[in-house]
């Protein structure tokens, strides 16, 4: 037991990250069924709105490229919100004290191995997304602009992750996990800028649409997907005032930041 | 080898462990032997630092397992009772995964997989996923995984429980090479025969206190006289079994009189003296007190009689006394984090 103490840990992550990807390589269906349900909202919402009257949307995009960032964000947000599955069934099932009773460097190792996979996970449908959106004539960011994509959905999937993370140590089981990820999918997606502008919406959805994290991630991605992203740029036009992508992204780096601290503390009694 | 120094742990109302010490020297094989909801696993789980004890301190290998555990960890291998393992990877899999867990470099990882392939024969089905595995076939999974950093410490927690009468002598077997080896093995287990069988040394554990430490033959032996097993009908209704009773508490001779429920109201019974002289005499006495006899058997004491002798019940009355008291919720959130 010579090793060094940080390749102790980058040994035990890799290997619970390494079980995590066989786990998906030979058990697909999240892969799939992550990527299958956004590319049929961008199918259909894209159909439905298809013959929407000119100016509906502000600035006189179609509505297939005002949908494209939306559902880019939904994708990453769903497969970050299962962050804590794979956890919790190991919590129920034992596996859990398997690797605690192992003389592991962190037992935060478990967690990183976690954010690690589900980051991966959710990068790779988002961009098998992208590329079904560019396939619909939505278009594509160019060089800089998917740049701006990566680290948004990066910074989004990271408070996802954490807030999933969280869940999966405090509920008690993999039903009741469900079920909130269930109950909180559908209505983030709704409450936000995702399928329509603010100006659309009645003035209490329009506050809540400004207030949900999601929309701090789609509006900064869809200035980039129009070629106009500048950090300095006004991208959402809220009921509280005007927000550029800077503070937007910045929103969104105090959340996650904020997510992980909060979790801590339970974090440290669960693997203690 | 292992120092358990007055362990309490309480679960709510409910006392699990109530000063527990326990003390197994270097390459013993030590059993650990109550009914279900004697403490036994807690006891386990505290020393595998699974979950910190109330009060008392715990030592393996001179390491204080509450002050550092990872250090303790290193040292431990813990076959636990409900087997965890993920049916989606290969047995080698998990063996690859857990080593890199422990630490150890690819060289020894390999070559540990292959001497415990060897050991516990599992050649044929190692490359299979684990969702296909037997019940025997988990059990030695779990058990190469407890070992594959050649720990110091072996700890399993009922080891043999729902395997077949093969897998278990082939268990027992390794198990002794194991110890013959130079491993000291902690198990833990309801079975007599298993824990008679196999330890150096044992403790018998009940309602969350040690009652009776030592080698199985000197505990037996401690005990002292004959046991004869009486039954007045095959099957008899305690109230014919009290009254037998009534007429032998009277006998010369009979130190103690006991209605064993579980063995169809049968009478143990805790008699001086020896051999085939004292059942004669036996049954002249029932005959003159018209008990009427079904069958008559003498033995030397067991550990079942060590855990009579101590708690006033056999260690299968316990058991179902405890099955109807189980509570499977409960048990399960003790185990989850």
């Amino acid at each position: 037991m010579t090793v060094a103490p940080a390749a102790q840990l980058s040994q035990e992550t890799l290997a619970l990250t390494k079980r995590l990807f066989v786990q998906l390589q030979r058990r697909p269906s999240t892969l799939v069924a992550g990527v299958l349900q956004p590319l049929i909202w961008l199918v259909l919402f894209g159909a439905l709105f298809a013959n929407a009257p000119d100016g509906l949307i502000p600035g006189g995009v179609s509505y297939g490229r005002f949908l494209g960032a939306g559902v880019i964000v939904f994708t990453a947000f769903s497969a970050a919100l299962n962050a804590g599955l794979p956890v919790m069934f190991d919590r129920e099932f034992g596996f859990l004290n398997r690797l605690l009773v192992a003389p592991l460097r962190s037992r935060y190792s478990i967690v990183l191995a976690s954010v690690l996979y589900i980051t991966s996970l959710s990068l790779v449908q988002s961009l098998a997304i992208m590329a079904a959106a560019w396939g619909l004539g939505y278009g594509w960011p160019g060089g800089a602009g998917l740049l701006v994509v990566l680290l948004t959905l990066l910074l989004l999937v990271a408070a996802v992750t954490a807030l999933s993370l969280g869940l999966a140590f405090a509920l008690p089981g993999h039903i009741e996990l469900i079920a909130v990820i269930f109950v909180a999918n559908l209505p983030l997606l709704f409450a936000s800028t995702a399928l329509a502008p603010i100006s659309f919406m009645p003035s209490w959805l329009g506050w809540l649409a400004a207030l949900n994290p999601l929309t701090f991630a789609i509006e900064p991605i869809r200035a980039a997907y129009l070629g106009q992203f500048s950090l300095n740029a006004v991208v959402l036009e809220a009921p509280y005032g005007s927000l550029t992508a800077a503070q937007c992204l910045s929103a969104l780096l105090i959340l996650s930041a904020a997510l992980f601290v909060s979790i801590r503390p339970l974090l440290d009694r669960k693997l203690s | 080898m292992i120092q358990l120094d007055q362990l309490s742990k309480r679960y709510g109302a409910l006392q699990a462990l109530d000063g527990v010490s326990l003390n197994v020297p270097a390459g013993c094989l030590y059993g650990l032997l109550g009914p279900n909801g004697a403490g036994k696993t807690t006891c386990l789980r505290i020393l595998c630092t699974l979950l910190a004890p109330d009060a008392g301190s715990v030592q393996i290998a001179g390491i204080d397992a509450l002050a550092d555990p990872r250090a303790a960890r290193e040292q431990l291998g813990y076959v636990a009772q409900e087997v965890a393992i993920d049916k989606i990877l290969s047995g080698r899999e998990l063996l690859q995964l857990q080593a890199s867990l422990y630490h150890l470099d690819a060289a020894t990882s390999r070559r540990r997989i292959a001497e415990l392939t060897e050991l516990l024969g599992m050649g044929e089905w190692l490359d299979r996923r684990c969702g296909t595995y037997s019940g025997g076939m988990r059990r030695r999974l779990d058990l190469a995984s407890g070992l594959l950093h050649s720990p110091a410490v072996l700890v399993l927690d009922e080891p043999t429980v729902g395997l077949d009468i093969e897998s278990r002598a082939a268990l027992w077997q390794v198990l002794q090479q194991l110890r013959d080896d130079g491993t000291t093995i902690l198990l833990s287990s309801h079975y007599l025969e298993e824990v008679d069988a196999l330890a150096d040394r044992l403790a018998i554990l009940d309602g969350g206190r040690v009652i009776a430490e030592g080698s199985p033959e000197s505990l037996k032996r401690d005990l002292g006289g004959d046991r004869v097993t009486l039954r007045v009908r095959e099957f008899a209704t305690p109230q014919e079994a009290q009254q037998a009773q009534s007429v032998l508490q009277q006998l010369d001779g009979v130190r103690q009189v006991v209605i064993n429920r579980a063995q169809g109201h049968a009478i143990n019974l805790v008699v001086e003296g020896e051999g085939a002289a004292l059942l004669d005499r036996l049954r002249q006495q029932l005959e003159e007190a018209s008990v009427p006899v079904f069958s008559l058997a003498q033995s030397r004491p067991s550990l079942d009689d060590v855990y009579l002798q101590a708690t006033g019940r056999t260690l299968m009355d316990a058991e179902l006394a405890s099955v109807s008291s189980r509570d499977p919720k409960a048990e399960k959130k003790q185990a989850m984090r």
